[in-house]
């Protein structure tokens, strides 16, 4: 078991014959059991070719009923990705991955819109993917820094997650799965949802949660662990150095009117029992130290 | 981006929001023709930059006649204007903005911003013009009335009547303030804005409804499909690093510190500065390569670092991915060396060819002090940047 993918699950990838697509492509398809899971690409006015022999679609409808991919990954360029979104929310997937950096606000509050009472699940936009060690990586994450094994990562960063990934593979300490949420302000999935589904996994035992500055919703899921979560959570906020009202890279990490400092997010969590480390080379020792009582 | 007050209120009359008639001037000349132009007498002689607070800070005066507007514009244009958003250095002004006066009878505040957990827009609007809305939310949070606009239907007309009576604009004055609270929905809509206020928005004595401000922030991300917002790009209100750093596509913010940071991330990169803190020292800057940290990216980030007069070392951390250590590495020393190094390198490299990586780096003859891990790092540049300030001396 792990949550939203595993070795079973059929993917098909929009945007598979740009540079960015082709590249991940290859690697995702090398990594586990990846060549059976990514069967399709999408890009209109290319059905009939192929890549590295993935059959391309023209559309994700035509996709998902010649090969049964239930979920798709998304490397459109910025200007163009919300649409993709629509289109694969449309077609009824699982699961979208939507990857691609720099989606305009607007864009993406109009996508939200119209995904209202659809059950369709976004990850992202600007997130690195997800991945289940040893079964299937989706995304841009290296594979090989991964480990089998029963933590669960939840992150708002690229990079930082692979650290917090890094230090718990180098002691040893699996991973059930890896999800990053994305830097944007308007995403899709968030924390909470995906603690949820920790929550509820029996191949999970603890989770680290990264977050960083912006918006309040580190804050909203340390409450409802406060009440719910049956499993510890070791947790990590990016940005107490960060000065107010500068966007820092990602888009949504930003401290404006005063919220979304990093020491109230800490505060909060630590009010609610999760575990914190304002050291983020401790991330993996933390979570040893919780785990061994 | 941000744009100035000026620029802000050509769009919003563009959209039908009534505002008191203005020029836009570059020197005292240009700012009483304009005042004789614009005839009455009564003129308002406003500083342009781009932050707020200037009112305060002197950057504001009510001019009675040409003569008046002459001298005010002598004091303003090319002073260094100090207010609680510009740092205690100030900021230049280089353009002003010469308004007919109003009378005003009340003032109101209109903002918009896009709440991050509802998904919308959120119109919120306050009887308390002229203060800051931070202020407002943390004392009289009760004065501040939100509307979530549904984007489809946008901004109704029952919506903004029901809001503009909340804060207590007459009756006789709320088509006006429709067409104020609408135009503003669609500027901010159909220019990418991600916050856009008027405060304040201005009751006159003869019932009128006026955007006396207009403060406007918008979308980088959206930047490629609004060429006339970056027509209003001001560079003088940027700080140079940074307009430096983006022409290079780096994310770079200035910070007080002395330790310099190269990272490939922005999570990383934030966290990076806060381990270095967390060890005593202080970051220098925020420094996102992005995803291809080449030598080329290496080199301009090394450079831009070295304008800082303050530093007195360097972390570089790297959490390669799909990007190789070795690769990483070979960018790393090829950078150091064209731009002839003074101060401490410090080099965590993790990942992909990390052992590789090492290798170049320990090869290459130059000083390069290797970090095993994250708190290794930050702790050896910390030192590093300690030793230098204790030779200095």
């Amino acid at each position: 078991m792990s949550i939203l993918i595993n070795k079973n699950t059929r993917v098909m990838t929009q945007g598979m014959t740009g540079k960015v697509g082709q590249f991940h492509t290859t690697h995702c398809k090398a990594y586990a059991n990846g060549a059976n899971c990514f069967v399709a690409g999408v890009t209109p006015g290319k059905a009939g070719q192929s890549y590295e022999g993935i059959p391309i679609y023209n559309s994700v409808q035509d996709a998902k009923k010649q090969t049964g991919a239930t979920v798709s990954v998304i490397y459109v360029p910025p200007g163009y990705a919300a649409a993709a979104i629509d289109e694969a929310v449309e077609a009824d997937l699982d699961l979208v991955i939507c990857i691609t950096e720099g989606i305009p606000v607007h864009d993406m509050l109009k996508t939200r819109y119209k995904m209202q009472g659809k059950r369709t699940i976004l990850i992202g936009p600007n997130c690195p993917g997800l991945i289940t060690p040893d079964e299937i990586k989706i995304g841009i994450m290296p594979g090989h820094i991964h480990k089998k094994g029963r933590i669960g990562v939840v992150s708002r960063s690229g990079t930082l997650t692979y650290e917090a990934v890094g230090q718990l593979s180098a002691l040893g300490m699996g991973q059930s799965s890896c999800v990053g949420i994305g830097g944007d302000p308007i995403n899709g999935t968030k924390h909470i949802d995906v603690m949820k589904l920790f929550n509820d996994d029996p191949d999970t035992d603890a989770v680290i949660m990264v977050g960083e500055i912006g918006g309040s919703d580190e804050e909203e899921c340390a409450r409802w662990i406060k009440g719910n979560m049956k499993k510890p959570v070791v947790g990590f906020i990016a940005g107490v150095t960060a000065p107010e009202g500068k966007r820092m890279g990602h888009a949504g990490a930003i401290i404006s009117g005063g919220q979304g400092g990093a020491n109230d997010k800490l505060a909060v969590m630590e009010e609610c029992g999760i575990h914190i480390t304002r050291n983020p080379a401790e991330m993996g020792r933390v979570m040893q130290k919780v785990l061994k009582g | 981006m941000k744009i100035h007050e000026y620029q802000g209120k050509e769009l919003l009359r563009q959209f039908g929001v009534p505002t008191p008639r203005g020029v836009a001037c570059f020197s005292v000349d240009e700012a009483v023709s304009a005042a004789k132009q614009l005839g009455g007498n009564v003129w308002v002689v406003k500083a342009q930059i781009h932050a707020g607070g200037r009112g305060k800070g002197g950057g504001v005066k009510v001019a009675k006649s040409p003569d008046q507007v002459r001298e005010y514009a002598n004091q303003i244009l090319g002073m260094q204007l100090v207010t609680h958003q510009t740092g205690p250095g100030g900021q230049k002004v280089r353009r002003l903005l010469i308004e007919e006066g109003a009378q005003i009878v009340k003032e109101y505040y209109v903002g918009m911003v896009i709440d991050r957990s509802k998904q919308r827009v959120v119109l919120m609007a306050s009887s308390e013009g002229g203060m800051d809305i931070e202020e407002v939310a943390a004392h009289t949070p009760e004065k501040i009335h939100k509307i979530w606009i549904d984007p489809v239907a946008g901004l109704t007309d029952a919506e903004s009547d029901d809001v503009a009576r909340k804060i207590g604009i007459p009756e006789v004055a709320l088509a006006e303030a429709r067409a104020c609270l609408q135009g503003l929905y669609r500027t901010f809509v159909e220019k990418d804005a991600m916050l856009a206020e008027i405060n304040p928005l201005v009751l006159t004595a003869d019932n009128h409804v006026r955007a006396l401000d207009a403060k406007f922030n918008f979308d980088s991300n959206a930047l490629y499909r609004r060429p006339e917002i970056v027509a209003m790009r001001d560079l003088d209100e940027e700080d140079p690093a940074e307009v430096e750093a983006s022409k290079f596509d780096l994310s770079y913010i200035s910070l007080d510190g002395d330790i310099g940071c190269l990272v490939n991330g922005a999570g990383l990169a934030m966290a990076t500065m806060d381990i270095i803190k967390l060890y005593g020292g202080s970051p220098a800057n925020f420094l996102d390569v992005g995803g291809g940290a080449s030598k080329e990216k290496v080199t301009e980030a090394f450079k831009l670092m070295l304008k800082n007069p303050k530093l007195k070392a360097i972390l570089v951390n790297i959490f390669g991915g799909i990007m190789k250590c070795d690769v990483i590495a070979e960018g790393v020393v090829a950078a150091a060396r064209e731009v002839h190094l003074s101060v401490p390198l410090v080099v965590r490299l993790e990942g992909t060819n990390v052992e590789l990586g090492k290798k170049i780096l320990a090869e290459s003859g130059l000083p390069i002090i290797s970090g095993n891990d994250m708190a290794d790092a930050a702790q050896k540049v910390v030192a590093a940047a300690a030793s230098k300030t204790t030779k200095g001396k």
